[in-house]
């Protein structure tokens, strides 16, 4: 059964020079007797009209399940080579190697003929793919703290037609927002602030049908998988709920002010932002109030980021000390005032009143003295030293993230999402904000990054959007971003499973629980299908449909090796799709020249490759294997998250598997590209051939 | 029936507001007006504070927008004209001739016959571009009279005689994505920059060092190829002035610290100094200040930068600066100087409500919505957070 649907052909391309490059009906003799009953068509321009026609009608007459594309790169033409049904895998002769090898040459030949073989084998070596959804589907949507991130998305979800459960561990909604004397208006305003609306905000919440409030309620737990996690509440076992996603939004709360005694917390008359923000409620302002900023932050000793919003919110309380006690004067030393954007206008509005004085210093010390708090400034627009007096001094204070420990993840890697710098629960990525490593549960607001409050609000929206984008995905049975649109998933032989957790604990996204013996247990609606499973286990029980130990073996053996005497080395070149295989693209576009004695595998992430792969690879006779992927380190590219380092720590062991097999350990090289490192690229293969030309042949060649 | 959202701008923005879209199920129409995706960003060297290649997010979302059949686009495409209203807009768009067509299979033949020299009219801005194709620009382009690129095409990829169209859109609602442009240093007196080749802007920096750090090609003055030994920045050029833009356009501080950075990473020998007013990197930022502060190739110096004129003797170009720290005026020789311009909204002829700074406000006709730097300014983290919340509010029923 198998077998019949297995109806194989191949569609060569011999346009943009591939066929100038090699010769053709050799690499069609290659190509049949690779496999059996292969149908094969040729033409000069594949992707035109004409050309997809005889594509489509060879398709339709055969029967064809698995069509092989020997054309451009598959990043090229891919709409025009995209068949329903029907499995599509493409041999990248024109950037490849027609645009980057001697055209006509017999190396350039056995490259063409060897990249051939290898998709065919894999063709020959895949299995159909089933798409996986969860059994049950749910729709709604949990989001965790009612701050003003999580009412915006909890609003905005409901306003899309979504049903959204918020859970609030406080009897109140509104979180600190909730608490503001004032705001800066969000649009431009006569007044330079204006009056909070987190009440309507709140309200539109509360009587919206879609939206249903916990309040006073935790988590107890979080289980299942995107489109399908089973949420209950604390001390409430009777709710369950079925959530097809989650946005956490548990906030923030200011940095301690106990560790600044040395800027003079702890005495009389001295605020933190939050505590002076209530009193200005009904508390006697003062007539002198000095505001410090940047108290404990862009500080190696306290907290080392800039908090992004304490510059306008001690603004703003200038003007608030300047409408209770028009009498005041306030003092503000800054190192630099960040009011990026439009709160510049509001700057100037601060600036141009006569008693509001601010000078760039650096505060030395805060003591209490009998005329008031007298305040020590050096390195000062004003003078080397100067020392301020005043009757209440505010510490502009930094934001710390409260964390996501409270989803209480069921889940074998821990109870909340990973933090990565200074706690926060960000991405680490540029491009991609919301990259959460734990699918389908997405922080948003301050226990993200710090941020001010229009910030918060667009973040909790953006959070919700990838919500629901994620339980969209899941019911098509596909993976969420970077391989969006992926309908594999990793499948397990358990038969041959040593339970030795390799797998649950190197999976980026904890897709993997374990049962009491230390099974492991996929979720694959968890999975983001980089296949550092594939690589991680030892016994070779993970694989995907159309990528597994079996197919990428068939493809590595499926090269032929010529013998030691013909000075002809091999190398193959494992070269993970993201970073690394544009930037090969990209050297063909320029026409770099490379050897043509590297035969390329693409894979999912460097993470992806199993260590038999080396083996098979070192005894069918490769005399070098590369491994070219993303950068790993503190600013990492691998779209992965660890893939890259993995490999590394992985390479260790295997130098020392090398040595004890007698095999040089050169025979093994990892290098890491940018995507733009087309030269970078070029460089490390024609280097590493002349290498392992230097090592001499593998020992195992003639075996 | 639900029409499709039309997304109005390519940028990262505008991408990312498509892509969103389209994997949460909706159809999406996008449309940019230059013949490739990837609006400013396309262009620059890197990423603070990462340092990493705009290239590499870019390319993620190609994928996503090549294997995702919910998505169309229009490259040389401009909107002419909206009517209609929410559900159901009518959206005129011009598409300037495209010389080349969706046959180009991106072999390059033509950019190979082409005489234009030294940049020929047919050419792809590199192998990373998308789509992939080449483009042939209508005005640089001698047609018939020479029509080496038509003999060498075996695409039937190339009409010379093409000619602009007109389309018609029906969308149900609209993004506008349409992005930011720098405001004119010309405009500046005393910076003297449309006079003095070795002034340049904070963009055409950002553009030299892509060229010169992946060509690997030595950083040189415009104006006589010599290798520049000292280097000035000067933040807020017409920002934060009631004579230019009032407003500060919140990214210029970081990625002037991170020229500055990628230039001591680079060019060892080479020396910055920044002339600010207050250094404005926020969040995760603040750690390349302090890479900065640490540096012995960087200068940070409290000062606003007054007149900038050529000296005297020297080949060089003098800065009076009120050096605010210590309290006095100086003046210093540099060869090069890059002005920190601010960003201003590209408005596209769309009649949309603004503000006083000529921003696109967040509250427009009913099905309108505007996304990211055509509202105000701000980095990439933020426009792509916008354009996602956008694409949210895009949803509601």
């Amino acid at each position: 059964m198998e077998e019949k649907r297995k109806n194989i052909a191949m569609a060569l391309c011999t346009g943009c020079d591939i066929g100038n490059c090699i010769e053709v009906d050799q690499l069609i003799r290659v190509s049949k007797d690779a496999l059996e009953g292969l149908k094969i068509i040729t033409h000069s321009a594949l992707c035109s009209e004409a050309g997809l026609e005889a594509l489509h009608g060879m398709v339709r007459e055969d029967s064809i399940s698995r069509l092989a594309v020997a054309a451009c790169s598959p990043r090229a033409k891919v709409s025009e080579f995209t068949l329903d049904g029907i499995y599509v895998d493409r041999i990248n002769l024109r950037e490849q190697v027609s645009w980057v090898m001697e055209p006509k040459h017999e190396d350039t030949q056995m490259c063409a003929e060897d990249q051939t073989r290898m998709v065919l084998a894999k063709l020959n070596a895949i299995s159909d793919n089933t798409p996986y959804i969860p059994e049950t589907l749910y729709d709604d949507i949990l989001v965790l703290g009612a701050g003003i991130s999580g009412l915006t998305a909890a609003l905005e979800g409901a306003e899309s037609g979504r049903k959204v459960h918020l859970v609030e561990k406080s009897s109140s909604l509104g979180g600190y927002a909730g608490r503001h004397f004032k705001v800066l208006p969000s649009e431009a305003q006569v007044a330079p602030l204006a009056e909070p609306n987190v009440t309507e905000l709140a309200q539109e919440v509360r009587s919206h049908p879609n939206v249903t409030i916990y309040l006073e309620t935790t988590l107890h737990s979080i289980a299942g998988e995107p489109g399908s996690f089973t949420v209950r509440l604390k001390d409430r076992e009777d709710t369950i709920l079925g959530v097809g996603a989650v946005v956490t939004t548990t906030g923030w709360k200011p940095y301690e002010a106990n560790r600044l005694s040395h800027l003079g917390y702890g005495s009389e008359g001295v605020k933190t932002l939050e505590e002076f923000e209530s009193f200005v409620y009904n508390g006697q302002v003062p007539d002198r109030v000095l505001f410090l900023l940047c108290a404990g932050s862009r500080d190696e000793n306290h907290l080392s980021y800039c908090s992004s919003y304490c510059c306008t919110a001690a603004l703003k309380q200038a003007l608030y000390v300047r409408e209770k006690n028009p009498n005041a004067m306030v003092f503000i030393v800054y190192r630099d005032i960040r009011t990026p954007g439009f709160q510049e206008e509001f700057y100037k509005t601060v600036q141009s009143d006569d008693a509001i004085f601010m000078t760039k210093g650096l505060v030395e010390s805060v003591q209490t003295g009998e005329n008031g708090i007298q305040v020590s400034v050096t390195d000062s627009l004003l003078d080397e030293h100067v020392i301020i007096e005043s009757d209440m001094v505010v510490l502009a204070t930094g934001m710390v993230p409260n964390g996501t420990d409270d989803l209480q993840l069921q889940y074998r890697l821990g109870t909340g999402l990973p933090e990565i710098e200074y706690d926060f629960s960000d991405s680490h990525f540029i491009c991609f904000p919301y990259e959460t490593r734990r699918t389908g549960i997405y922080a948003a607001g301050t226990v993200r990054a710090p941020m001010d409050l229009e910030s918060s609000r667009e973040d909790g929206t953006g959070a919700m959007m990838k919500a629901i984008q994620c339980i969209e995905c899941v019911k098509r049975g596909e993976a969420v971003h970077p391989r969006s649109g992926d309908q594999t998933y990793p499948e397990l032989y358990m038969e041959r499973c040593t339970d030795c957790k390799r797998c649950t604990e190197e999976c980026p996204f904890g897709s993997y629980d374990e049962d009491e013996k230390g099974t492991p247990l996929p979720n694959p609606a968890r999975c983001r299908r980089c296949g550092i499973c594939v690589g991680s286990c030892p016994e070779r029980v993970i694989g995907f449909t159309d990528f597994s130990i079996n197919s990428v073996s068939a493809m590595i053996k499926s090269a032929h090796i010529p013998d030691e005497f013909e000075e002809k080395p091999r190398v193959l070149a494992f070269v993970c799709e993201n970073d690394a295989y544009p930037a090969l693209d990209d050297a063909g576009v320029n026409r770099l020249k490379y050897s043509p004695f590297v035969r390329i595998i693409p894979v999912r992430c460097l993470g992806s490759i199993n260590k038999v792969w080396i083996s098979d690879a070192l005894s069918h006779g490769y005399d070098g294997i590369l491994q070219i992927g993303c950068k790993p380190g503190d600013d990492y590219q691998c779209h992965f998250i660890q893939g890259s380092q993995l490999t590394e720590q992985r390479g260790e062991n295997l130098q020392e598997t090398l040595e004890t097999m007698m095999i040089e350990p050169e025979r093994i090289r990892t290098s890491f590209v940018e995507i733009t490192g087309f030269h970078e690229i070029q460089k490390i293969i024609n280097d590493y051939v002349e290498e392992v030309e230097l090592i001499g042949p593998n020992p195992f060649k003639s075996m | 029936m639900n029409f499709p959202t039309l997304i109005i701008g390519g940028g990262i923005s505008g991408i990312t507001a498509a892509v969103e879209l389209a994997e949460a199920g909706k159809e999406v129409v996008l449309i940019e007006k230059e013949p490739y995706l990837g609006g400013n960003v396309s262009g620059f060297n890197n990423y603070f504070p990462k340092l990493c290649p705009p290239a590499c997010g870019l390319e993620i979302n190609y994928r996503r927008i090549r294997s995702n059949p919910r998505i169309s686009y229009y490259t040389g495409a401009e909107v002419s004209g909206i009517s209609g209203s929410e559900g159901k807009f009518k959206v005129t768009v011009s598409l300037s001739p495209r010389l080349i067509n969706n046959h180009c299979t991106a072999c390059g033949k033509c950019a190979e016959v082409c005489p234009e020299s030294p940049s020929p009219a047919a050419y792809i801005p590199g192998g990373l571009a998308f789509p992939m194709q080449y483009t042939i620009d209508a005005d640089a382009c001698k047609k018939m009279e020479c029509a080496r690129c038509l003999e060498v095409c075996d695409y039937e990829a190339i009409q010379l005689d093409a000619q602009a169209e007109e389309i018609e859109i029906q969308a149900g609602n609209i993004v506008v994505a349409t992005g930011w442009k720098l405001y004119d240093p010309s405009k500046i007196e005393n910076y003297h920059y449309s006079n003095e080749p070795d002034i340049i802007t904070n963009l055409e920096f950002e553009h030299l060092l892509a060229s010169c750090t992946r060509e690997n090609k030595k950083l040189s003055r415009p104006s006589d190829g010599t290798v520049p030994g000292r280097i000035a920045f000067i933040q807020c050029a017409g920002s934060r002035d009631h004579n230019h833009l009032s407003y500060c356009s919140a990214v210029c501080c970081s990625a002037t610290i991170k020229h500055a950075l990628t230039l001591a990473e680079h060019y060892p020998k080479m020396l910055s100094e920044v002339f600010y007013i207050d250094l404005r990197l926020s969040g995760r930022n603040e750690k390349l200040l302090a890479k900065a502060e640490n540096s012995k190739q960087i200068t940070l110096t409290r000062g606003k930068a007054g007149r900038i004129r050529r000296a005297d003797s020297s080949d060089g170009l003098v800065i009076e600066v009120e050096d605010m720290m210590a309290g006095r005026r100086r003046e210093d020789s540099f060869d090069m100087v890059v002005l920190a311009m601010g960003m201003e909204p590209n408005q596209m002829g769309l009649e949309l409500e603004v503000n006083e700074q000529g921003f696109y406000l967040e509250k427009q006709t009913a099905g309108i919505y505007p996304a990211a730097s055509c509202k105000r300014p701000m980095d990439v983290v933020s426009s792509v957070r916008d354009a996602t919340a956008t694409a949210l509010k895009t949803m509601r029923l």
